[in-house]
């Protein structure tokens, strides 16, 4: 049974500065509700081992397909309904009551035929599904011609891009914060960066860059810029538009990385394994950066897969702050405009990247990590 | 023995001690146990009182209009400087202490009570019920959780009930899925044995023998929620989805300022952002030292 320290994703959620239960219990994928830390994967897999673990791997890997199948169509169906059946009807909202002109029910009729709303809402929602299937994901509710594949295909790369950026500055700033403060734990030093590390995840993130645009403009008098250019266009305008976000995220999630990579660190250093190392005269450089580190790393590599798989949608609030023309700020200003074809569109592929991404983590958690017994 | 077990030897003492304690000596235990958590105990004890009686602490009305001080950077007579249509920041801020944890309180209470529930029952039911639940939990935990709250507040509508119910909502799943892994363990127990042995009913031995177990570690979760609470509500008012604007909310405040792209009035972006994070550290911290307190075999693990 595979126990995949943040299996359970949702935690990450929104990429929250506020997440403390991460570390708390690990999850729940463990029959046993054992904690999902301490992974140690000393002893070498015998050479013969290998290639029955790649035939394990290859069912596991069908049994993790085959489970995302279901949880892909709950998301549609979670979605479509959503969109429909709760009351505040889009279509009724959008042309009913409280506005200056009220649609006729013949008109309404018209309308609803013209966009396929006359038929059951089970045929809607095949036909939706056959849409999506064959790449189709509609046009924007109020602009007929706006297709939202285009919007993805031109808005998606600034928000993948901002992700990825934050990442790696996340880890710029988590892994050494990490490691120092275990390596010289109860120090002076310790306490300083630890401070530091929970200040930083008590600071909302979009908070956090509307600062940094006020620091900015009253200093340089100047914002950074916001109309959509590709990294390779040029390159530099889109790193001014880029890097302020990527901070804006990066610092909060680079904490949560420290404090990870410490606790993991700490329960590493005090193994028997280690202590072995040291006996055997070992240099410490080598003890900290061969067993400890790269043990202490797997949750961590597997909690930054599912970050960025957040990020890429959860990003709505910074990228709001900094009017990033992304995907996130495409989602909120389509639910503010009541632009329901936009937003059930972008939902589902936030979620179903997600899904993957979560997927892809699992399986690369099993190659990193040998000791997962599929 | 090494130091190590010395140190575990002695928590689990605490804990042991702690189970048996008067509140009052609770607290106590609690507070010389830790400087950093009385500190932040203190500090939410401030923020709930300022929140139940923010009248007693602003110094103004927060809809007031101060006309001659329209947008004014901090003075004498407004500490904290005015809005846009010249409304007290400060007794603004104050008064949106009460929405915050209001928010964060009631979601995180429904929330977790769902996803306790849940949790036992798949965790202590097992087979068929499990299988079943863990896919509607996959489900939701398919979104990430901002974008689960946006989807159910553009179904229902920005406004405080509903803002309440779609962060209750996104709490579910990871509760349900803690709960559940401590259930799991709880079960195998040698006492819940013996209840179904002598012939106590599932429900019985769920609410006597199992729920109890995993009182701590709801406790903990549910701490731990009111910081990510408090910032998903701040979020999603930032983006226009909470409550809406003449009701002051530390998210609605600094979304205001988004119409002042080019010349934001600082006061405005940095002090509602600083009670923000005030409230996210104390609770967090609070969380932290209330954890360590609650459950000392976690302390090792996190800091």
């Amino acid at each position: 049974m595979l126990f995949a320290p943040f299996a359970d994703s949702s935690l990450l959620g929104s990429v929250l500065p506020a997440m403390p239960f991460f570390s708390a219990y690990y999850p729940a994928d463990a029959p046993d509700g054992s904690f999902g830390i301490g992974c140690h994967w000393h002893h070498h897999t015998p050479p013969n081992a290998i290639l029955k673990v790649d035939s394990m791997m290859g069912r596991y890997l069908m049994q993790r397909l085959l489970l995302a199948i279901p949880t892909v169509f709950g998301v549609t169906v979670l979605i479509f309904v959503a969109m429909r059946v709760i009351p505040g009807d889009p279509l009724r909202s959008i042309i009913g009551e409280g506005q200056i002109y009220v649609l006729t029910d013949e008109e309404l009729n018209a309308v609803k035929a013209s966009l396929g709303y006359d038929k059951p809402l089970v045929i809607q929602y095949l036909v939706w599904m056959g849409d999506v299937a064959k790449g189709d994901l509609g046009y924007s509710f109020w602009q007929r011609d706006r297709s939202i594949a285009d919007m993805v295909i031109r808005r998606g790369p600034i928000t993948l891009q901002i992700s990825i950026m934050s990442l790696l500055l996340a880890w710029l700033i988590g892994l050494p914060a990490g490691i120092v403060t275990a390596m010289w734990r109860n120090t002076p030093l310790d306490y300083v960066v630890r401070s530091l590390v929970t200040l930083l995840m008590a600071i909302p993130n979009f908070w956090l860059g509307l600062a940094m645009i006020l620091v900015t403009i009253l200093i340089w008098n100047w914002r950074p810029p916001m109309e959509l250019v590709s990294l390779w266009e040029s390159p530099w305008k889109n790193l001014q538009m880029t890097i302020g976000p990527a901070i804006a995220m990066g610092v909060g999630f680079g904490a949560i990385i420290a404090r990870m990579i410490r606790s993991s660190m700490l329960e590493v250093l005090r193994e028997d394994y280690v202590r072995t190392a040291y006996a055997k005269g070992l240099p410490s450089s080598t003890i900290i950066v061969r067993h400890a580190l790269r043990n202490a790393l797997l949750p961590t590599i597997t909690l930054s897969g599912l970050y960025l798989g957040a990020t890429l949608g959860g990003a709505v609030a910074v990228e709001r702050a900094f009017s990033v023309p992304g995907l996130g700020y495409s989602l909120i200003y389509a639910v503010q405009a009541r632009d329901w074809t936009v937003i059930q569109s972008l939902v589902l592929l936030f979620a179903v990247a997600y899904v993957i991404i979560n997927l892809v983590v699992d399986i690369i958690y099993g190659f990193i990590d040998p000791r997962i017994r599929y | 023995m090494t130091e190590r077990n010395i140190g575990q030897a002695r928590r689990t003492l605490i804990a042991v001690l702690a189970a048996g304690m008067s509140p009052f000596h609770k607290v106590l235990g609690f507070m010389r146990s830790s400087l950093l958590g009385t500190v932040a105990m203190v500090l939410f004890i401030g923020i709930v009182c300022v929140g139940l009686f923010p009248q007693l602490v602003a110094p103004y009305d927060p809809d007031q209009l101060f006309y001659t001080y329209l947008k004014k950077p901090p003075s004498i007579e407004h500490w904290l400087g005015t809005d846009f249509i010249a409304r007290d920041n400060l007794s603004r801020i104050i008064y949106g202490t009460r929405i915050t944890l209001l928010v964060a309180f009631v979601s995180v209470f429904i929330g977790d009570v769902l996803g306790f529930s849940w949790g036992v029952m798949t965790g202590y039911l097992g087979k068929r019920f499990d299988l079943l639940t863990q896919r509607v939990l996959d489900m939701f935990l398919a979104f990430p959780t901002i974008i689960l709250a946006l989807l159910l507040l553009a179904a229902l509508g920005a406004g405080l009930y509903t803002i309440i119910l779609a962060i209750a909502v996104i709490r579910i799943p990871g509760t349900a899925r803690i709960i559940r892994s401590v259930a799991l363990t709880v079960k195998s127990a040698q006492y819940v044995e013996a209840a179904e042995a002598i012939g106590a009913s599932r429900l019985r031995v769920m609410a006597r023998h199992v729920a109890p177990q995993c009182f701590a570690p709801l406790f903990v979760v549910a701490s731990a929620g009111l910081g990510a609470a408090i910032f998903t509500e701040a979020a999603l008012s930032f983006l226009g989805m909470g409550v809406p604007p003449p009701t002051p909310t530390w998210g609605n405040m600094l979304g205001g300022v988004l119409n002042e792209l080019f010349r934001p009035p600082w006061w405005l972006v940095i002090f509602p952002g600083m009670a923000i994070t005030i409230t996210i550290l104390a609770f967090n911290l609070l969380g932290d030292a209330l954890r360590d307190y609650l459950d000392p075999r976690l302390r090792g693990r996190l800091d």
